[in-house]
């Protein structure tokens, strides 16, 4: 849990810093759901007084048993704030606890708790404008498509002034989550997204078939130069790889946030 | 709003293999060591590495990496609990007791202070009450499972305060600053609780 910056550094930018209320459990209406892919679905939520959210941040979902027993997970929010819902990607663990009850037990109609939005750093918004560079492994593109959904509904001149390149590593394409509609973003001006499938392609496959590396990074990522915001989210090991190949490529470390799942059951 | 919990329907959870007590409202125990930060993990030498204790008056006290090892060791086993969710029994660390260094401070003339602020490599900073780091409560951990601290886990040191959420064991400490008021760190500032007692389930900002 950690920023970057040298060791003297110890000012936080774009702090927010507010006397909350407390974060109380809602409970919140199922109003869609959407198999996104063999192993991620979306749930999207009506939460009453929902406060509003920031793109990145992400909401804790309590289920209850009948006898008390309770268990928590953290998701990251995919709607972006204007949409007034809150939708989740679940990412379908077999021998998750959580996860395979949003999946497969919950519809449309039902109800779950929810407390949030939490979070308050790894975080866009559009008026936070320069260069945007969004690195997302897996499960991870689901806060940074967020903050894709968010470019996407700003007026065309704060797009313009917030340009985005996104990387997205996933291992076949059927596992890219959100397909059609990053396609269809990425053909905006102010809008890139560049595929990478690290274990099989289909015939014709254009795109980069390997994990990320400091070549990928420098060709189709923001020069360091720019000053990009960097935006990094995936598995521990590639974000540990991203992170640091993005600081030995130039970029300020300080400009490189982070979140790390490992995969939550 | 809701203080009654609402009931999953046809929810009937995996029921931990813990045994009953040792997991805090709301955590899971995990088996793996999950890694959270929020930015890149910072590398620094241990020939530039040093630990810091100051006061608000500008006194200060400085252990070389060398010197820090020189200090006695202790080899605490504890549960460890992260606001994200997970927890995990017997972890086993090497480290130095914060008590042995605030005692060395104090005898070097440092103001007492009632209060700490970690600050790490990379610019983290965290916030503790003197009474949350004392009475073999706290150290500056430097190796795990008998092998050197991994840069990802927070090596070459982090503080180690496990009756607190984990986000309080700051990752590359590289210091503390001596108090007389608290004053919030990083996540403390960004809607987490100034305590983190896991316990109490003192998550966010506003739990009580």
């Amino acid at each position: 849990m950690i920023r970057g910056a040298n060791s003297d550094t110890r000012v936080i930018p774009d702090l927010v810093t507010s006397t909350q209320p407390r974060l109380e459990w809602r409970v919140a209406t199922v109003v869609d759901a959407k198999q996104e892919t063999a192993r991620a679905y979306t749930l999207v939520l009506d939460v009453p007084q929902w406060p509003g959210h920031r793109s990145g941040q992400h909401v804790d979902v309590r289920l209850v048993a009948e006898d008390g027993y309770q268990a928590q997970r953290s998701y990251s929010i995919a709607s972006a704030p204007e949409e007034g819902t809150v939708a989740l990607t679940v990412e379908r663990l077999e021998d998750g606890e959580v996860s395979p009850y949003l999946c497969d037990v919950l519809g449309v109609g039902d109800g779950v708790e929810v407390r949030g939005p939490i979070g308050g750093y790894f975080v866009w918004e559009s008026n936070h404008a320069g260069q945007l560079l969004l690195v997302g492994g897996g499960s991870g593109i689901v806060p940074l498509m967020a903050m894709l959904r968010h470019h996407a509904r700003a007026d065309p001149a704060v797009r313009a002034s917030a340009p985005v390149r996104m990387i997205y590593s996933a291992r076949t394409r059927d596992d890219v989550i959100y397909r059609e509609e990053l396609e269809r973003l990425a053909q905006g001006p102010d809008v890139d997204v560049t595929f990478t499938l690290t274990r099989e392609a289909p015939a014709g496959w254009q795109g980069y078939r390997r994990r990320i590396d400091k070549e990928m990074l420098g060709a189709v990522g923001w020069p360091p130069s720019e000053m990009p915001r960097g935006f990094v989210c995936g598995p521990t090991p590639f974000v540990e790889s991203v992170a640091s190949l993005l600081v030995e490529l130039g970029h300020d470390p300080a400009r490189v946030r982070t979140e790390r799942f490992g995969p939550t059951g | 709003m809701t203080d009654k919990p609402f009931i999953a329907r046809g929810f009937h959870g995996r029921r931990a293999s813990a045994e009953a007590g040792r997991l805090p409202p709301g955590q899971y125990e995990t088996r793996d060591f999950p890694v959270l930060s929020a930015g890149p993990t910072p590398r620094t030498s241990l020939t530039s590495w040093d630990f810091v204790i100051r006061d608000t008056a500008g006194r200060s006290v400085r252990w070389s990496w060398d010197e820090l090892q020189a200090l006695p060791h202790d080899m605490p086993t504890v549960d460890i609990h992260c606001v994200t969710k997970w927890s995990k029994f017997d972890t086993r660390w090497e480290g130095v007791s914060v008590d042995t260094l605030l005692d060395l401070a104090r005898s070097d003339g440092l103001s007492e202070g009632s209060f700490v602020r970690a600050f790490c490599d990379g610019g983290y900073t965290t916030n503790l009450s003197v009474a949350d780091v004392t009475s073999g409560q706290a150290w500056i951990a430097f190796a795990y499972n008998g092998a050197p601290l991994l840069p990802e886990h927070g090596g070459p040191a982090r503080l180690l305060v496990p009756h607190l959420y984990f986000w309080k064991s700051a990752k590359w400490v590289r210091g503390v600053e001596l108090l007389e008021r608290d004053e919030p760190g990083f996540w403390e500032q960004l809607g987490y609780h100034n305590r983190g007692d896991p316990w109490r389930e003192q998550r966010y900002e506003g739990d009580p």
